[in-house]
């Protein structure tokens, strides 16, 4: 069994955003594999110690995206791919282009990733990649099970549980109650600085810019006007919760 | 040359949904006066939702109805807008940011080679024409303004944030049924679990209760769960309840999980982590009601109560009880 998973290096969740000159500071920030995806990189260790086979990680990202696929390699994913290329555009397009690019020429009988990143949140690029690859997919995975060339899936669909079966080779992506991420052992950070690890180019995928030219782009990057503390309402409970629902009524108007 | 939009319409629990109407009237604002929007809406049975989508602001409908399309099955959904997409030749497809348009949407992006900008909350067109989409990113914590390089566009609409154009009893739209094309199928859907029968979905809640480690166990959730009851809304969750295993992980609300924007949220035994914050800081009123006087969540909230919630909510579920009463 080969299993591809595309990982995307994001903020750590409790991070606050700054915002300088129309971009993200990353100064000083903790970044992380996002947490989505670090449920399919889970899974496909998961499924590989059962099954055999070679699980890949693959992130389309900057030099420090390097970090995450080191720290996927010491979860126990086999090899890892950093696609860097300042010509790659900031768009789910320019994205999905690339990371097709390389999954074509490689061999494969499952791709896993996130539902979403919990940077830019667009969810595009995994449902993108199965389009490109013409393979069904299947997105927000609770539960996966692979036997005799098929899989059957549970999809978290805004609270309903869909039971999904399709054949392999497909795409899934994961929801947050998968599985339970594991943490790299000493051991497995060890090991994973023999493990192999691919830097590539468009060149090397034989990519000329104009393929991963975005088809959007920013025009404006700011923070959210400031929530201001309001009112404490005091007394005891029974008049709290009367005081409370006074002011939801005449002033707020929510009611 | 005029533009056509497309607006993909959905239904749940036997209704259209509220984010398809919002999802006409942002196509609409996307677009300007001229821009002919039509909707479309797959489904088993689809006619009886013709009228009222022509009453929301679509100038033609588009429908597919085949027993394939009851559930949402990716490969059979895609099929039948494909088919439609062919027809109209639209020069942007808008959807709801919903279970269904989150992943039928992307299929298009890849399928066409077009920009996609995924869940927005507001539209404005600047001087010189050009629309500027606005979404929040990384939960929330930054607002992003976003605008296509080429066409066409497709577009996802964050329910609960851009308001529906009013109805009009009078608009007529011509309709149009289109033939499913019973591709074969590899992906079957099994079994659906109506998990939310009778529940409002967070995403399109107006009201939300949420429940944080303070609420101390599952029947923690009971009084938060009347609450909702009373004023119809729904019970939500901060991560710590979720990892403590109080909840399930699809009431999570934050940088993991959802991202909620409702007219009122109570947050309830919510200390307010960064995480969690970025997920509802952009609702209407925020209420806090938290033992710790120095909880973060009072920073943000336009009310709050020092208290126990297992004293508090149950007094205010009193209060709205004997207010809201017909």
């Amino acid at each position: 069994m080969n299993i591809i998973v595309l990982v995307k290096q994001t903020f750590d969740t409790e991070e606050k955003i700054v915002v300088e000159q129309g971009s993200v500071v990353e100064d000083g920030v903790k970044f992380v594999i996002n947490p989505y995806d670090e449920y399919a990189v889970e899974q496909a260790i998961q499924i590989r110690d059962e099954a055999g086979g070679k699980v890949t990680v693959v992130s389309v990202g900057p030099e420090r995206a390097a970090e995450a696929l080191r720290t996927a390699l010491a979860m126990g994913a086999d090899e890892a791919v950093l696609i860097n290329d300042s010509r790659i555009g900031h768009d789910e397009h320019s994205v999905a282009m690339a990371l097709h690019a390389f999954v074509s020429q490689e061999p494969y009988d499952l791709i896993l990733g996130g539902n979403f990143s919990v940077d830019n949140g667009a969810g595009q690029v995994a449902v993108r990649l199965a389009k490109l690859l013409s393979i069904p997919h299947t997105s927000s995975i609770t539960k996966l099970d692979i036997a005799a060339g098929s899989a059957v899936a549970h999809r978290d669909a805004e609270g309903d549980l869909e039971t999904v079966e399709l054949p392999l080779p497909a795409l899934f992506t994961a929801q947050q109650g998968l599985n339970e991420p594991r943490y790299p052992s000493l051991q497995g950070i060890m090991k994973a600085k023999k493990k192999p690890f691919r830097e590539l180019s468009l060149d090397d995928l034989n990519l000329d810019a104009g393929t991963v030219a975005p088809r959007t782009e920013r025009k404006d990057l700011q923070l959210p006007p400031a929530r201001q503390a309001g009112k404490m309402i005091s007394g005891e409970p029974a008049e709290q919760a009367q005081e409370l629902f006074r002011l939801l009524r005449t002033e707020a108007k929510v009611i | 040359m005029s533009k056509t939009f497309l607006v993909v319409a959905e239904t749940r629990g036997g209704s259209l949904r509220q984010v398809s109407f919002e999802t006409i009237s942002a196509a609409r604002s996307a677009g300007g006066a001229d821009t002919t929007v039509a909707a479309v809406l797959l489904g088993a049975a689809t006619d009886a939702f013709v009228n009222e989508l022509t009453q929301y602001g679509a100038d033609r409908v588009y429908t597919v109805a085949h027993a394939d399309l009851e559930h949402y099955n990716p490969q059979a959904y895609f099929a039948a807008l494909q088919t439609v997409v062919q027809t109209v030749q639209p020069d942007a497809i808008f959807f709801g940011h919903t279970a269904i348009g989150k992943d039928l949407a992307p299929q298009f992006s890849a399928e066409l080679g077009a920009g996609q900008i995924s869940d927005i909350t507001a539209i404005e067109v600047d001087d010189s024409g050009q629309a500027l989409f606005t979404r929040p990113i990384y939960a929330g914590k930054v607002l992003e303004k976003k605008a296509f390089t080429a066409l066409p566009w497709i577009v996802t609409v964050r329910p609960n944030n851009i308001a529906p154009l009013a109805i009009d009893a009078t608009r007529t739209a011509a309709a149009e049924a289109i033939a499913y094309p019973e591709p074969s199928l590899q992906t079957i859907i099994r079994d659906v679990v109506r998990n939310t029968s009778g529940k409002i979905d967070l995403s399109e809640a107006k009201v939300i209760i949420s429940g944080g480690r303070g609420v101390r166990s599952a029947d923690g959730f009971k009084p938060l769960e009347e609450l909702a009851a009373v004023l119809g809304g729904a019970v939500g969750a901060s991560r710590g309840a979720c990892d403590a295993g109080y909840c399930d992980y699809a009431l999570q609300i934050g940088q993991t999980g959802k991202v909620v924007t409702p007219e009122l949220y109570i947050a309830c035994g919510i200390s307010g982590a960064i995480q969690h914050v970025a997920g509802m800081s952009s609702s209407r009123v925020i209420i806090a009601i938290n033992k710790d006087p120095e909880a973060p969540i009072f920073k943000i909230a336009d009310y709050g109560i020092v208290g126990d919630l297992f004293e508090v909510v149950p007094l205010l579920t009193e209060q709205f009880k004997l207010a809201l009463q017909p």
